[in-house]
């Protein structure tokens, strides 16, 4: 036999897929529980007195625990401080027509959450558009209970 | 409107990574050469060795293999692990055996499921033949072979054949 090195290497689709399943924790069980149950945000109060949403569970700056007494409500509209344009959603994406991903301050927040914005097109996106979000009918506990984030108005 | 449920103390975030992946020019010979039955491995022309998957150059010596070897299906357990432990999309039950399975004229060997043996009597230097899927199951992959199982015949010294392969290694 004769070892052919011309022979076209075979190729195909390999997927490598992780199952994973993440403890929430008390601050970020209530945050998806809220969304869940009352489609409210929650954000956490540190030492300082800025809101934080996504909650977390230490204070960044005084490194304490937080606690769910320091939970506020927040939102539901708020504002988007920045964003890109996807114009090709990949399998898994929130939309499957192109969207943009955005940081969007909730009113009375002082940090950003991570979140889709269905604006139609890119020439609808501002930094600094209002945006309200738009929740899912059956909702599980999950970021992916809010469908995405829409233009206010 | 509220839903009553259990408070979240879980989220799943599965994540999936899609390749096109290519296995070389080596292991494609492998693989289709398994598609007609066959198990075939390559020759380092400097020791003489026989790697299995076939490569295209010798690991130890860089050198081009010039030659296929065609192996038979049959060999010796070098080593195994058992599997206790059921984890997510698990398809065989538990306990179960996956072995390196030393082909006869390979000094590589190959990890492949070891069946129809009980786990207690799961040793290195048993011999072990394929047990194939049927004919018209045959793909590119080496899951033609379903498992390996015991050949009954005695068992081979494998500490002795494993040291053999060693001395071939070139200085």
């Amino acid at each position: 036999m004769k070892l052919d090195d011309q022979a076209q290497a075979l190729r195909g689709e390999h997927v490598l897929q992780y199952p994973y399943r993440r403890a929430t924790g008390p601050i970020l069980g209530r945050f998806f529980t809220e969304i869940r149950d009352h489609r409210r945000f929650l954000g956490v109060k540190t030492a300082s007195g800025e809101v934080l949403c996504p909650p977390v569970d230490v204070d960044p700056d005084s490194l304490e625990d937080l606690s769910v007494d320091n939970l506020v409500e927040v939102g539901p509209a708020g504002r988007v401080t920045t964003w890109t344009w996807l114009q090709e959603p990949r399998p898994g994406n929130p939309l499957e027509r192109p969207f943009a991903w955005a940081l969007i301050r909730l009113d009375g927040a002082d940090s950003v959450l991570l979140h889709a914005v269905d604006a139609g097109s890119e020439s609808a996106m501002r930094t600094g558009m209002r945006v309200v979000p738009r929740f899912r009918d059956e909702r599980n506990g999950g970021i992916h209970d809010i469908a995405c984030f829409v233009p206010e108005g | 409107m509220a839903q009553s449920q259990k408070p979240v103390t879980y989220i799943r975030t599965p994540i999936a990574v899609q390749y096109d992946y290519s296995v070389g020019a080596g292991t494609s010979i492998f693989l289709r050469a398994l598609r007609e039955g066959r198990i075939v491995g390559s020759r380092c022309p400097d020791t003489g060795k026989v790697y299995v998957p076939p490569r295209l150059f010798s690991v130890e010596t860089a050198s081009p293999m010039s030659e296929l070897v065609e192996l038979p299906d049959r060999g010796v357990v070098y080593t195994y692990c058992i599997v206790n432990i059921k984890f997510y999309e698990q398809v065989l039950e538990v306990p179960y055996a996956y072995g390196y399975v030393l082909l006869d004229g390979a000094d590589l060997p190959i990890m492949h499921l070891i069946q129809e043996c009980p786990i207690e009597a799961m040793r290195p230097g048993m011999r072990v033949q394929a047990v194939w899927k049927d004919r018209e199951e045959w793909t590119e992959s080496l899951e033609n072979i379903r498992y390996f199982k015991p050949t009954g015949e005695p068992d081979a010294p494998i500490g002795r054949i494993m040291e053999e392969i060693r001395k071939k290694s070139h200085a």
